[in-house]
């Protein structure tokens, strides 16, 4: 047979595609519970360790055994009865019926719109509310940064900020990853005494003298956009729009969570 | 044996794909800020050149002429498929590091490069020994940028601390413009002027020569 012929040009095409279409198929889906296990463990990493759970439970599994999935609903701040294991933000990002679509000045995060319902945890010690952990998205300077924050059981003193997804420079506003700046969370607190969101990243140090040290972060230097990124991505799920309602909720005791 | 030695070699220093055929620049830019996640992406592209140079020999005979590079993307991009998928599954941290750079080995030069100037023409064996020299050519290169970037830009090699910078407690300011993928340029540029100075062969004839700056000579043309 010619090597030219129009019957070798479609043999050696079609047989081709079959031969790399198949090989690739059961690869991927050999491979597709090992990568959706590596997508769930690396988010669940991520909220153990914003909420620093490895400091009080010997291991991860006891970590997340401590924590409950609570699906709330973010415009009225009220526990949903919506079966949290189903929970998948993609498809509600996907649906309109089922998310918000933010204007302009609403929209400082810059994430266009918002889940009407979202999945947060909550850590329980003695059957008391210990720490909540949100989960917060906002853009920076290449990209959308998704993360957890946890708060303390007062709920205004932040635990921990992680984030699992990024896209930020390695080395500048990568450094959202560095141990030491993830530190500098700890203790810090969001509102202040008129329940106003207070919390923000600074550019440079903060001052410990300084009457706004507790709601000041340090700047990540060279990253002046990823910094300001991140603080309005809290003001934003921390404020009216976002999980302020829910917040409001738990302080004034109107819900009870162990009734959900 | 020393023809395999040779193929196997060349590519390293004598004719190495970024150093002398300025081909895959693009990922040695993008990658090299931190030193793993460059060897692993060594690793991905030393492997999907040598396997699509294998495999686009082993059919060269039947493969159609005029739908040639077609043939030689598909095998390609499937290879680049499957070594994304196995990253996925079994490094998930650095394959979040390096992103879509992975799926863009597929464009890179190099793969490409070698499947239409040598694995078309020669045997599968050697085929593959051309490409597992090319991708190591490749690697050398991209680890000296990676090595040099790490450590100046983030004071460590592999994430240890070798110079503590301000930021963790030492006394290293970190030089931020080695973060950025231009200081690539920089340090792939002085190694193509070492390397050149070293094996002088390599110097490109130059295209046109200077004139010399001499005003008197345009009296003499009127004399």
């Amino acid at each position: 047979m010619q090597k030219d012929s129009i019957l070798n040009i479609i043999l050696v095409g079609v047989g081709l595609c079959i031969v790399c279409g198949a090989v690739i198929s059961t690869v991927a889906v050999s491979l597709r519970d090992q990568q959706e296990q590596n997508v769930i463990f690396d988010q669940q990493s991520k909220i153990i360790d914003a909420a620093r759970l490895l400091e009080v439970y010997p291991s991860s599994q006891e970590a997340l055994a401590s924590i409950e999935e609570v699906v709330v609903n973010l415009n009225d701040g009220e526990p949903s009865s919506f079966p949290p294991e189903q929970y998948d933000l993609d498809s509600i990002l996907r649906d309109s019926s089922q998310h918000t679509v933010l204007n302009g000045s609403e929209d400082i995060a810059m994430i266009s719109v918002r889940e009407n319902l979202s999945k947060v945890y909550i850590e329980y010690r003695n059957n008391e509310l210990k720490t909540l952990i949100l989960p917060v998205r906002g853009y920076g300077l290449w990209g959308t940064l998704y993360g957890y924050l946890a708060l303390d059981s007062d709920l205004n003193t932040i635990v921990g900020l992680e984030f699992y997804k990024h896209k930020e420079t390695p080395g500048l506003g990568a450094e959202v990853d560095n141990p030491n700046w993830k530190k500098l969370w700890n203790g810090k607190k969001v509102f202040d005494e008129n329940g106003l969101v207070q919390i923000s990243v600074i550019k440079g140090f903060s001052n410990p003298q300084s009457a706004d040290y507790s709601y000041e972060v340090d700047g990540l230097s060279g990253a002046t956009i990823t910094s300001k990124g991140v603080s309005n991505l809290l003001a934003f799920w921390l404020g009216n729009e976002g999980f302020g309602p829910f917040i409001n909720n738990l302080k004034n005791k109107e819900i009870q969570l162990n009734d959900v | 044996m020393s023809k395999f030695k040779e193929i196997l070699l060349t590519p390293i220093f004598k004719d190495n794909p970024i150093a002398l055929q300025i081909l895959g620049i693009c990922s040695a830019l993008a990658v090299t800020s931190k030193l793993y996640p460059t060897l692993i992406m060594c690793v991905a592209l030393t492997i999907t050149v040598s396997l699509s140079n294998f495999f686009i020999s082993l059919i060269r005979n039947i493969i159609p002429t005029n739908i040639r590079i077609i043939v030689q993307m598909t095998i390609i991009s499937s290879l680049v498929i499957l070594v994304d998928q196995f990253l996925k599954a079994y490094d998930y941290e650095t394959s979040k590091t390096l992103s879509v750079f992975v799926g863009l080995i597929i464009t890179n030069c190099i793969v490409m490069g070698r499947a239409e100037a040598f694995a078309m023409q020669n045997t599968p064996g050697v085929s593959f020994l051309d490409g597992l020299g090319n991708g190591l050519g490749y690697s050398l290169i991209l680890i000296v940028v990676g090595a040099i970037r790490e450590l100046l830009g983030s004071g460590q090699l592999l994430g240890i601390d070798i110079l503590t910078t301000t930021q963790n407690g030492g006394w290293y300011v970190g030089n931020n413009f080695f973060l950025l993928a231009p200081s690539s340029f920089l340090i792939i540029g002085l190694f193509i002027w070492a390397l050149r100075s070293w094996k002088t062969e390599q110097v490109e004839e130059k295209e046109f020569l200077m004139s010399k700056n001499a005003p008197k000579e345009v009296e003499t043309h009127h004399a």
